[in-house]
């Protein structure tokens, strides 16, 4: 099997990297996880991980300007239905618009756009941004193959000052509580985004990429 | 609701812990990556490593050990000590670290956080501030690990690092540290009531209580160094206090 991370050029995916090739080591399985910029290894990959750091708009920009990446990810991910996961602004490009530095479009795999946050307290008292730290998970889709053997209340690691809004509560598959609820797993058929850094959110996080690898996504178009 | 952050910080010089406490489970006390490993399997929310060599030729022993680190734990890591540039920033981002922490070479140039926010976006740029107090009723920032006065205003300071685009202010009290009196709850309140940033409150901590009180002050992040170096207190210690007191923390080893 063969992984193919996509390299949006705005962020580090060494952590990316190296948990997956840990979750890969402990599964026994025989694949492959590689860093790239070039589109012919996405359409060549199995599975497929959009990380992503820094600001939507910035990201997608370094995004459209890889030759063929956005289509070639269109191409895997709807079209041939290949599992994809996207991560931190990964996970946000795949809604439909960002409001990040001006409007940019998102992939439009999602429904719903990405709006700045202004968390408060039960005092009506502004809550520190971004929303960084461990927060607890509520899972709105238990039965969702990628959160087998999670439990709610589980702590996952967020850094984020943006996050969805107006989505489809049918593809939200876990959220978590800032100030109001935040969208932290969305997804659709074979592919799923989570708003937390599952590379940074320990045994949770590791489950989930596990998780990911074993996906065999039913209602692949 | 969002967990309070109890972060060890270890201090590294050469590619070794300066100050550990000898675990029984440790095979080398010495090795800032077992260190990390141990804190990371009793709970720590995070890790910070402070580079106190910073020398040049010091610069490669802590990208392996960030790199080596990253390998193994899978927690948000910072690392802090010695780094002037971009590029500096870039060498220990792609070694694996996730947030930079600059402190005197953010004082010398602030716009250095503005392009630090601009490469790796604000998340991955703390601002580590030394404060101490001027004896007026305000703080002074101080650099150099503390030895050089700067006659700026530490929360105004912490203000123009929000608006510089930092991600978090680390906020060490030169007045407490190592006195294990407690956080200064005074300077943590007014930083509180300055930025809206999260704020990772440093220096001072000798017993549980403290980190209470830090967070009670408007800490998200409570950073301690000594006790936990040296064993006086073990993360879960800390991570017990908050919780009898009421506030949210990350259970320990959620195992899944």
């Amino acid at each position: 099997m063969k992984i193919a991370i996509v390299d949006p050029g705005s962020g580090n995916l060494a952590s990316v990297l190296r948990a997956l090739e840990r979750v890969i080591a402990e599964s026994g399985r025989q694949a492959q996880a590689v860093v790239t910029t070039d589109a012919a290894e996405v359409r060549d990959a199995d599975r497929i991980v959009l990380p992503g750091q820094g600001a939507f708009a910035a990201c997608r920009r370094g995004l459209d300007a890889l030759p063929g990446m956005v289509d070639a990810l269109q191409d895997a991910v709807i079209e041939s239905g290949k599992p994809f996961l996207g991560i931190c602004v990964g996970m946000q490009l795949m809604a439909e618009r960002g409001l990040e530095h001006g409007t940019t479009p998102g992939l439009g795999w999602i429904r719903g756009e990405i709006a700045p946050m202004d968390p408060r307290g039960p005092d009506g008292a502004a809550l520190p941004l971004p929303q960084m730290g461990w927060n607890g998970l509520e899972l709105a889709q238990p039965s969702h193959p990628l959160l087998e053997g999670l439990r709610p209340g589980l702590h996952a690691y967020f850094v984020h000052s943006y996050a969805l809004a107006g989505g489809d509560p049918a593809q939200l598959l876990a959220s978590t509580t800032y100030g109001g609820p935040v969208a932290a797993i969305v997804g659709r058929d074979n592919m799923a985004g989570t708003q937390f850094h599952v590379e940074k959110s320990s045994l949770v996080g590791l489950r989930i990429l596990a998780n990911f690898l074993r996906w065999k996504p039913e209602t692949a178009a | 609701m969002l967990a309070l952050r109890v972060i060890p910080c270890l201090d590294v010089k050469d590619g070794r812990v300066v100050k550990g406490v000898n675990f029984l489970e440790l095979r080398d006390a010495g090795d800032p990556v077992e260190q990390a490993r141990i804190y990371d399997r009793e709970g720590a929310d995070e890790v910070t490593f402070l580079d106190i060599g910073a020398s040049h030729e010091g610069r490669d022993t802590i990208l392996d050990v960030v790199s080596r680190t990253a390998a193994q734990v899978f927690i948000p890591l910072t690392v802090g000590g010695g780094v002037r540039s971009v590029e500096d920033m870039r060498r220990l981002l792609l070694a694996g670290a996730d947030k930079i922490s600059i402190n005197s070479s953010a004082v010398a140039d602030p716009a250095l956080v503005t392009r630090g926010a601009e490469a790796f976006g604000s998340q991955a740029i703390v601002v580590a501030v030394d404060a101490r107090g001027d004896g007026k009723g305000g703080w002074e920032v101080f650099t150099h690990g503390g030895r050089r006065g700067t006659g700026i205003d530490a929360v105004q300071w912490c203000r123009q690092a929000e608006q510089r685009g930092a991600g978090e202010i680390l906020l060490t009290s030169m007045d407490r540290d190592g006195t294990r009196a407690g956080f200064d709850l005074d300077l943590l309140r007014a930083v509180r009531a300055a930025v809206r940033l999260p704020l990772v409150a440093s220096g001072g901590v000798g017993e549980a209580q403290h980190f209470v009180d830090g967070a009670r002050a408007g800490a998200t992040g409570l950073l301690a160094a000594s006790v936990f170096h040296y064993g006086q207190m073990r993360i879960g210690e800390a991570k017990a206090a908050l919780e009898a007191a009421g506030l949210p923390v990350r259970p320990l080893a959620e195992a899944v």
